[in-house]
């Protein structure tokens, strides 16, 4: 279906060629899984087999890509638009049309199709991908899983052969994600669709792909052959690896299966390993409050008041807490984006926020350095008010990586962004670029912060926020776009930090992420808190924000490879 | 059981709208336009203010939840301003009515003798600024017809009205109309994340510094949306004979110079005889021309919306008021424009006000947007 002949991708100004000689076939029907580090061309591939490579990018390619015997150097991409549907890394830059109906029907009215197939196609892909309920609501109004949705359902419609998907769930919390990839397993199983994806989060696809391409080796085979060998795996690889299972289970049902060995040998012994020490010298966490949400009115009003109450009598004997929420409620217009929000975050202490997409974890965030002013309740960073606090003096008390780290970067080179840094934070010239080459070794002062991996533009912006050296640090999303490597080098960080007294929150969907990292997790649905406890008990008891690790070897609390690999 | 299905009450009432009984964009512009129409044709405060109500009615009856249905507010404010600002420069500039009710004096600034007739301050008299408010109010009200219009017509539906061969421009519109909300949040957000960085997030070295962050947003956004719309097929044309292209091209641009020779003929003193016939003729060729120009897109409409008993209400309900109003011009002028020299109090004729309300039939007729909060 897909062929690439000697193909290598160039593109202007770079020295050398982002792809060099790949040569594939993708046979019809199969899903194929991209893996690869960052920076080694996966999304240059996935636009070379849609023809925007090179007609949009521009560049030069040599080779011969040809997708369902059309060859892409003679076809522009709109006329490859019937034997191909691609989604971008960003669903709301896909968007043509304002509403669900009308952008599952574009694509079609394109490619002229009569208008009664055209109904009979939007009403089947509205069942296929359970958009039914939204047909007639504006893009604007949906959320990150639904955009998904419609964009995966808006290059469905023309029934393409080959579906070509870059990072398709690295906005969407686990649930969402799931759905996206159910469906695409679907569409593989029942349409014979051929869907060729990209994707870091290996721990959510690699079980549904039939093959898997390692770039930048360029070779393809079965998902077990090459996760064997890949510098990129998720948790349920690396643990087989570390166990020695053969053949190397991909699923965590395979890799339970196979576990009782392992859990035999773990038995008795004390699941802590390597943050142990931090975990017990961090303050005792708080019990899981709001007991579920269930009972309404009166008991849960009591129910608060007698929280309340305890709290103040405890807070007495332990030493003040480094961020202190207070029945904090946020109402944005009519709609209240947090509700009676209680949380304390000490020195030294790392938290996980965790939650669906709109829970609220962003707007908790922004309250907690004063982007947003509380509608009621009580915000304190080290005793002061956020929202009231001057700009400059309040960077010196808490710091905050947004979800966009491009936000934070106004400069047009690293070295001048460092130098606005200390100026804003009132340190001694050098104070951040330090930081810079101490975290991010190897950029050059003269580099523009666009021309930055995501990853490296993260990096950039965390140390342009460490500048001040807030004790508290907040971020918001850190490992979208990250791959494996990446992830590790700002885990080791993070720990560091931590273990220096910062106190971090993280909102995130990366379950492993909040595993390997956070003392604490807390879990927010609908603008409140659920549940609030230590990581290993909030999340082992939860199926969506378990880890893998969690899931292989409960009921042992374990996590992580890393507290696996410590213990044996 | 078999459930009665003859003609009760209950057939008439407007059905809960969905997409199928959708309203075309085009009756509620007509209709809106109608009431625009009406509104430049009388300067009574109290029939202009029936006329805003009218609209509001039908707005607050009629209109979804959807982002642009939320600008209906947002054209109220600008009428309000325009009344504000017609006020102010007549405070200002004087006005050239006569009156004798002198209310106050403005210091007078001295311009010299070249120019004369210009005059910055001095006496302000009650007449000129009752006529300043009238003045104010009609265009205001034209304002708030077209925010009506806009609030209940969805403005990307109203293309799909458009023949074929203007529609991909018409897309390339609108997408581009969708660039000025995105922007204002890209500001919004960046500004916010200034005090990130410990900045202060007003002032204009704020807006300044993250100009060209905005700017790059928008920039890589558009490619994206570029990109994303050839993937899709935009742009995709059918082969035509070249003699289908040739008539196409002669058929349109004669028609054009036909069009402007005709208005010309009309507009002029002496070629009154040739100029209807040379219109018509270029309209013809030229509309032929598009139709033509039409087979070059493959495209084809999903679910168009269709022009309806319930379009003819509301459409017709629009227009009836415009030509009502012109027609009340001619029975009852001074009730329509009430004197401003002498001052008398306006007072709401019967008849003229009774064809406004015609303009309420929308609220009625018109399917009604599903209750949810």
């Amino acid at each position: 279906m897909i062929r690439f002949e000697n193909v290598s991708v160039r593109y202007e100004d770079d020295t050398e060629p982002t792809l060099r000689g790949v040569d594939l076939t993708v046979p019809e029907g199969e899903l194929v899984l991209l893996v690869g580090p960052s920076g080694v061309g996966k999304s240059t591939l996935l636009g070379a087999v849609s023809g925007l490579v090179p007609h949009f990018t521009g560049g030069t390619l040599t080779g011969r890509v040809t997708v369902d015997g059309r060859d892409t150097r003679t076809h522009p991409p709109r006329e490859l638009a019937d034997v191909v549907g691609t989604v971008g890394q960003d669903p709301s830059a896909h968007f043509v049309t304002d509403t669900v109906e009308d952008e599952l029907a574009y694509g079609m009215e394109s490619l002229g199709l009569a208008p009664a197939v055209m109904r009979r196609r939007v009403e089947e892909t509205l069942d296929l991908l359970g958009l039914a309920e939204l047909r007639d609501r504006p893009i604007a109004t949906l959320s990150g899983g639904q955009r998904q949705r419609v964009a995966i359902g808006s290059v469905l419609t023309p029934h393409p052969k080959v579906l070509v998907l870059d990072e398709p769930t690295s906005a969407l919390d686990p649930s969402a994600a799931e759905d996206v990839l159910a469906v695409l397993q679907r569409l593989v199983h029942d349409l014979g669709t051929t869907v060729l994806l990209a994707e870091h989060r290996l721990e959510r696809v690699v079980q549904y792909a039939d093959q898997v391409l390692l770039l930048p080796e360029g070779v393809m085979g079965s998902p077990a052959e090459i996760m064997a060998v890949s510098p990129v795996h998720p948790p349920v690889v690396a643990l087989g690896r570390l166990a020695g299972w053969e053949p190397l289970p991909l699923t965590v049902r395979d890799a339970r299966r196979r576990a009782g060995e392992l859990k035999g040998r773990l038995e008795g012994r004390d699941p802590a390993g390597l943050l142990a020490g931090l975990r017990d010298s961090a303050p005792p966490a708080f019990e899981a409050r709001g007991s579920g949400g269930g009972a309404p009115g009166f008991g849960k009003g009591r129910g608060g008041g007698l929280n309340l109450f305890k709290r103040r009598r405890t807070e007495s004997d332990t030493p003040t807490p480094l961020l202190h929420v207070e029945a904090l409620a946020v109402r944005r217009g009519r709609v209240e984006a947090l509700r009676r929000i209680d949380l304390q975050v000490h020195a030294g202490e790392t938290v996980a926020l965790m939650g669906r997409n709109g829970a609220g974890k962003s707007t908790l965030l922004s309250t907690l350095v004063g982007m947003i002013a509380p509608t009621s309740g009580t915000v304190r960073v080290a005793g002061r008010v956020p929202h009231t606090t001057a700009p400059g003096e309040l960077i010196r008390q808490v710091g905050l990586v947004p979800q966009e780290p491009r936000d934070l970067l106004y400069a047009d080179s690293v070295a001048a962004e460092c130098a606005a840094a200390d100026a804003d934070a009132g340190t001694a010239p050098g104070t951040c670029r330090a930081l810079v080459s101490e975290l991010l070794p190897g950029v050059a002062d003269g580099t523009h912060p666009r021309d930055l991996s995501e990853g490296q533009r993260l990096t950039l912006a965390l140390a342009v926020v460490l500048t001040g050296s807030p004790p508290l640090l907040l971020l918001d999303e850190p490992t979208r776009g990250l791959d494996y490597a990446a992830k590790a080098r700002l885990v080791t960080h993070l720990r560091s930090l931590a273990a220096d007294g910062h106190a971090i929150v993280l909102a995130t969907h990366d379950v492993e992420l909040a595993a390997e990292l956070a003392h604490r997790v807390v879990i927010i649905a609908d603008g409140e808190v659920v549940a609030d406890g230590p990581t290993a008990e909030v999340v082992v008891s939860s199926p969506a924000f378990s880890p893998q690790v969690a899931k292989i070897l409960a009921p042992q609390h374990w996590l992580t490879v890393e507290q696996v690999e410590e213990a044996l | 059981m078999i459930q009665k299905t003859g003609p009760g009450l209950s057939t008439f009432a407007a059905p809960e709208a969905s997409r199928a009984n959708a309203l075309h964009a085009g009756a509620w512009w007509l209709w809106a336009l109608g009431l625009a129409v009406a509104a430049s044709r009388t300067t009574n405060p109290l029939l202009l203010g029936l006329l805003v109500g009218v609209a509001g009615y039908v707005v607050a009856a009629r209109r979804t939840d959807a982002p642009w249905a939320r600008s209906y507010g947002a054209f109220v404010k600008l009428g309000l301003f325009v009344v504000f600002l017609r006020v102010v420069f007549s405070l200002l500039l004087g006005s050239p009515i006569p009156g004798t009710h002198e209310l106050f004096t403005l210091p007078e600034v001295p311009l010299p003798d070249w120019a004369q007739g210009v005059r910055i301050g001095g006496r302000v008299t009650a007449e000129q600024l009752v006529f300043a408010l009238y003045d104010g109010a009609k265009l205001a009200t034209l304002l708030i017809c077209v925010g009506a219009a806009n609030a209940l017509a969805n403005p990307a539906r109203l293309l799909k009205s458009l023949p074929g061969a203007l529609y991909e421009v018409g897309v390339a519109v609108v997408v581009a109309m969708t660039f000025a909300p995105n922007m204002v949040a890209d500001v919004a957000r960046l500004r916010t994340a200034r005090r990130l960085r410990g900045r202060p997030t007003g002032g204009v070295r704020a807006v300044l510094q993250i100009g060209l962050p905005v700017l790059e947003g928008a920039l890589e956004r558009s490619i994206a949306v570029a990109a994303s719309m050839d993937a899709r097929g935009y742009g995709r044309t059918a082969l035509v004979p070249a003699s289908v292209r040739r008539t196409t091209n002669v058929l349109t641009l004669g028609g054009l110079l036909g069009v402007c020779a005709g208005s010309y003929g009309l507009l002029a003193a002496e070629g009154a005889g040739y100029g209807l016939p040379l219109l018509g003729a270029g309209l013809l060729a030229a509309m032929a021309g598009l139709r033509l120009g039409g087979r070059r897109t493959v495209r084809t409409r999903y679910r168009p919306d269709r022009w309806g008993p319930r379009a003819w209400l509301v459409a017709g309900s629009g227009v009836a008021v415009a030509v009502l109003m012109i027609w009340a011009n001619a029975y009852a002028p001074e009730a329509l424009h009430p004197g401003v020299v002498p001052l008398e109090a306006p007072e709401l004729p019967l008849w003229p006000a009774v064809s406004i309300l015609v303009g309420l039939l929308p609220a009625f007729v018109a399917p009604a947007p599903k209750e949810n909060a």
